[in-house]
């Protein structure tokens, strides 16, 4: 279960008339109960979702209120956090650190699997599950983006997190990948939160939330707040009007 | 990219080539003895080899040097292709560096200088290719100990390693994509339309990957 207490976000902003710095609010107050396996998040570019992400896992830590996860305090708890929440970014590249497949995912085993050959075992079965055990040794970067998106994932899955948050991790594919992904991204045991643009991948989630100006201002089933963000992107006066 | 585009320094007409991705860093799987041994044991020769190529002067002792490592590259089975795309620029690099060396210092200076990189960057090679990266971090966060002490912790270090073999062919593709961006606006000539997007973009790379690492939790 995913908690989020009144939950704020705020930043120093420079003044564009060159005065002093003031504080800005990028997000919130957010109050939530997240329970569902599949949450989609959508919302404009500079909304605020991905800071809404961010915050899930203790990446962005609250400048008010509190995120819990299963009961784990993002501030207080910050590693066992990161240890039961999975994050995946919309650009592989920055996530994958090491020059093959196996040795990425084999990173993300070090802490938690102490002897290296138990390690090289694993990372192979979380390649051979995502289907790249074939390239487990070439360069990351003669993968496709495709390729390398999967590779993300997979090096996040392979600590075996109970909550994966994606941070539009199909924006940058071609619709075969982007299907690819979604798929397999449906088919994980563990609780999917998903920052999206897709409206079909976003309506196939339990519950959406749309994020506006940095406030969640529809959080329904798809159907009624993917009408509510359409609306909104549209300019449409019933979104306006609407609570 | 357009089908005649230059990435990889591809000629018109011909295919393109991905791009160099330099010749540190890629594991190549094998049983030979170099593959065997600990990678502590590789390092420390390493490093030994950079002393006595130091020490030792004149072409002579450096070419038997480059003879040395390139027998152990061949005994390690090396891809040969790969490798020697990988270190292309590096042999017209150091060609550069022993031009200059022998208009400033002789010929002698020159080769012997041009030699000692080759065998130097082949060496590194050889160790990163016959040594996996989990291996290496281990090593390396094990000589690391003692900074724990002045408050470094030995993973970070070994990480920071990790990130630097990683790190090298994203800079060159930044770099070429940044060169790329330039060019299509016909600013190929103006060093500042590829440096300063090629800067802004490593910069915004290091602080996602900083971001990425955080919470893959390693740097907990």
């Amino acid at each position: 279960m995913i908690e989020l207490d009144a939950a704020e976000v705020t930043a120093w902003s420079p003044d564009p008339a060159g005065g002093p710095e003031r504080v800005v609010r990028l997000l919130g107050p957010v109050t939530l109960r997240i329970g569902e396996r599949r949450v989609a998040v959508v919302g404009a570019n500079g909304s605020g979702k991905s800071t809404l992400a961010r915050l899930l896992n203790g990446l962005v830590l609250p400048s008010a209120g509190a995120v819990r996860v299963d009961g784990l305090d993002t501030v207080r708890d910050g590693a066992a956090v990161r240890r039961r929440v999975g994050f995946v970014f919309t650009d592989p590249d920055a996530q994958l650190v090491m020059p093959t497949p196996l040795e990425d995912v084999a990173l993300s085993l070090r802490r938690t699997v102490p002897d290296a050959a138990e390690r090289t075992a694993r990372a192979h079965a979380a390649l051979e599950r995502i289907g790249l055990a074939e390239r487990a040794h070439v360069s990351v970067h003669q993968l496709s983006g495709g390729q390398r998106q999967l590779l993300a994932l997979a090096a996040v899955l392979a600590t075996e997190p109970a909550v994966l948050v994606c941070d539009e991790p199909t924006t940058l594919l071609d619709l075969r990948w982007r299907t690819h992904v979604d798929a397999l991204l449906a088919s994980l045991d563990q609780q999917v939160v998903v920052v999206t643009h897709d409206l079909d991948a976003a309506a196939r989630a339990e519950r959406v939330l749309v994020v506006d100006r940095g406030q969640v201002v529809a959080d329904d089933a798809p159907g009624p707040a993917l009408a509510r963000y359409r609306a909104l992107m549209t300019g449409s006066p019933d979104a306006l009007a609407a609570p | 990219m357009s089908p005649v585009g230059r990435r990889g320094g591809t000629a018109p007409g011909r295919p393109l080539r991905a791009p160099w991705a330099g010749p540190l860093g890629l594991h190549h799987p094998g049983s030979s003895v170099l593959h065997r041994a600990p990678a502590g044991l590789k390092l420390v020769a390493l490093a030994g080899l950079g002393v006595v190529l130091v020490v030792l002067r004149g072409p002579a002792t450096a070419a038997l040097a480059l003879v040395a490592v390139g027998g152990l590259a061949a005994l390690a089975r090396l891809p040969w292709r790969r490798t020697s795309r990988g270190l292309l620029p590096v042999v017209l690099a150091a060609a550069v560096l022993a031009g200059y060396q022998t208009w400033a210092r002789g010929w002698a200076v020159g080769v012997e200088t041009a030699l000692d990189v080759l065998t130097l960057v082949l060496a590194g090679t050889l160790v990163t290719a016959t040594t996996r990266a989990d291996d290496l971090l281990a090593t390396v966060a094990r000589a690391a100990r003692p900074l724990r002490r002045v408050g470094l912790p030995p993973e970070t270090v070994a990480l920071a390693v990790g990130l630097f073999l990683r790190t090298v062919p994203v800079v060159v593709r930044v770099v070429g994509e940044s060169r790329d961006a330039a060019r299509a606006r016909g600013l190929e000539r103006d060093p500042r339309a590829t440096v300063v997007p090629a800067t802004v973009r490593m910069v915004a790379h290091a602080r996602t990957t900083g971001d990425a690492l955080a919470a893959r939790g390693l740097a907990d």
